[in-house]
């Protein structure tokens, strides 16, 4: 459908060529002549489709989240309030919620950096070509498998009598059982690659000749790794952080999976959309994670980091 | 930097004791939907095949397995229409907001799957007024699968040689016609990846499916959490969540096989957000 734009001098003009199946077809010969009229008809179909579902339902979200829900009949009322905006900010209930989701996204954030970087180095850096590609994929092919599969095996992993506690019981370790930190230990196993991946993307950029420079001027391993390395995966590392920071704001499946009765941020969003019915509400809640996110963007954007996404 | 021996070693120990972290749980998922004891416990004191002709014979896993497959063909077939013609328009015409689409491109999986699916539920139900149903589901799926279709034809786009085309439409060959004899045939592998993995996405999505799905339906995913929490069928649910693992890696590894492209696609959104640059 769309051709030789590149060129609009390459279109055989009205006349120009003989050109049995342009002259039987008209409309084709219409976008034939006008690259315009391509592009509209390339554009029009999907372009809508994202503003309709994206941009519109986000406005929508801000807009619900000043109306209010007729206590009496159940449905969404068109009054406009900022109650529900207020209730989320200043209710305890709410800030003790979106503190302790902040302490999950920062904890996991937090391990996932600590797991990340020794395993990524190896493999950038120790091991060998092939070992190096077949590494990647199995980091890789994991993050395939569902979501909800993975927060499930770690109800099973964490089960009563189940692996963890199998495992821990001779070395005089508790599983924790559905908790905080099942949550935790959970959303970290689940956003793993997320880190592995940009840091491995960024020891791989690291040239070998300036580690060899490092040690021939006498530096020992951990400060070449401190003053030479580390400085170059600060941005790669920011990246990671964006990916295990912002999608365990936004997590409640996992929350109800493994958490017990831990309470996130989405927790509250789902229970206000299904049991308690109050979409505005909902929506006042979830602006909760939005705005943190954008907050956490725009303080690390001067590092450089969103180039390294 | 010249590691001593023992650091290798040490930093090759972690590696694979990462990787045992990372594929232990889904092993044991595997394992214990042979397991004889109902609760999981650990080690299996025998296997047996119970779970298995159970899960076959139940109803409701059937029909949430034909509503999964309905819903991925469904929302697959109109994503690689729609990537299709969006990876075209992007890749080779320049136009006023051009920038802007792309970044409309990665907002659906740039944004936490709780902001999508509340944001589409009040859509369609507060603004518009739609029963939720499957096709509500669909058109959810759609939107973040078309993402996965664009990336991997817009880069298949960028390698491709325009000259080609260009040849085509000298030689007197319509819009339509080049399209077909020309470009398609270029584009149909990274097509057939694209659709692998839109697939695979859609099959195995919980998150905006249950803001999205109307009451009384549901997919596989969502038969899982349905039955999680009832002990009886914990069973059961181990069986379905492995065919859920098989369902949603065998297309990727065939996608994997079939085209380059796809292999920088497997890192999902982490790649997807790639292309923000």
């Amino acid at each position: 459908m769309a051709l030789q734009i590149s060129q609009p001098g390459a279109d055989p003009g009205p006349g120009n060529a003989p050109v049995p199946r342009a002259k039987r077809n008209s409309f084709s010969a219409l976008l034939n002549r006008s690259p315009n009229i391509r592009l509209a008809g390339l554009l029009a179909a999907p372009a809508g489709w994202l503003v309709l579902v994206c941009i519109a339902a986000l406005a929508a979200l801000l807009i619900t989240a000043l109306w209010t829900v007729d206590t009496f009949t159940g449905k969404v009322s068109q009054t406009w309030t900022v109650d529900n905006i207020l209730q989320v900010v200043t209710d305890p209930v709410y800030q003790t919620i979106t503190l302790r989701t902040i302490w999950i996204a920062l904890a996991v954030t937090l391990i996932d950096v600590v797991i990340a970087i020794p395993i990524s180095f190896f493999i950038a850096k120790v091991a060998t070509a092939r070992w190096q590609k077949l590494l990647v994929v199995a980091v890789l092919m994991p993050l395939w498998a569902s979501y909800l599969v993975k927060a499930y095996a770690w109800r099973n992993v964490l089960a009563e009598g189940g692996l963890l506690e199998w495992l821990g019981t001779p070395v005089g370790l508790n599983s924790p059982g559905y908790s905080e930190s099942a949550v935790i230990l959970t959303l970290a196993y689940i956003w793993l690659p997320y880190m592995i991946l940009p840091i491995h993307a960024g020891f791989e950029k690291v040239p070998d000749s300036l580690l060899e420079a490092s040690s021939d001027l006498g530096a020992k391993p951990w400060n070449t790794m401190r003053l030479v390395m580390l400085p170059i995966l600060v941005p790669s590392i920011i990246a990671g952080t964006i990916f295990t920071f912002s999608l365990s704001l936004g997590d409640y499946i996992t929350a109800q999976i493994v958490g017990g009765t831990t309470q996130m941020l989405g927790t509250v969003v789902y229970a206000n959309v299904g049991a308690a019915n109050n979409l505005p509400f909902a929506s006042a809640v979830s602006l909760i994670p939005i705005v943190i996110i954008m907050i956490y963007l725009f303080v690390v954007r001067r590092t450089g980091a969103l180039n390294n996404l | 930097m010249r590691l001593s021996r023992s650091a290798k070693t040490i930093l090759g120990i972690m590696t694979a004791l990462v990787l045992l972290f990372i594929y232990a749980p889904l092993l044991l998922v595997v394992v214990n939907s042979f397991n004889a004891d109902r609760t999981f416990g650990w080690p299996p004191k025998g296997f047996t095949l119970e779970w298995w002709g159970r899960a076959f014979d139940s109803e409701g896993v059937r029909e949430a397995l034909v509503n999964s497959l309905w819903v991925a063909v469904v929302s697959t077939v109109i994503s690689l229409i729609l990537g299709t013609m969006l990876a075209m328009a992007l890749q080779r015409y320049k136009f006023f907001g051009r920038d802007v689409v792309n970044l409309l491109v990665i907002l659906p999986i740039a944004l936490p799957g709780i902001v999508t699916g509340i944001a589409l539920n009040n859509m369609f139900t507060t603004i518009l007024g739609v029963s939720l149903s499957m096709w509500t589901v669909i058109i959810a799926h759609a939107t973040f699968c078309m993402v996965t279709v664009f990336n991997n034809v817009i880069a298949r786009l960028r390698r491709m040689n325009g000259r080609l085309e260009e040849a085509s439409a000298d030689l007197g060959a319509g819009v339509f016609t080049t399209f077909r004899l020309v470009t398609f045939p270029q584009l149909r592998s990274a097509l057939l990846a694209g659709g692998l993995l839109a697939f695979a996405l859609s099959f195995d999505e919980i998150i905006v499916t249950t803001f999205t799905i109307g009451a009384g339906d549901t997919t596989l995913p969502i038969w899982i959490l349905q039955n999680l929490f009832r002990p009886n069928q914990a069973p059961v649910v181990n069986v379905v969540a492995v065919v859920l693992i098989v369902v949603s890696i065998v297309p990727i590894w065939l996608a994997q096989r079939l085209s380059a492209d796809s292999v920088g696609i497997s890192a999902g959104r982490a790649r997807a957000r790639a292309a923000v640059k």
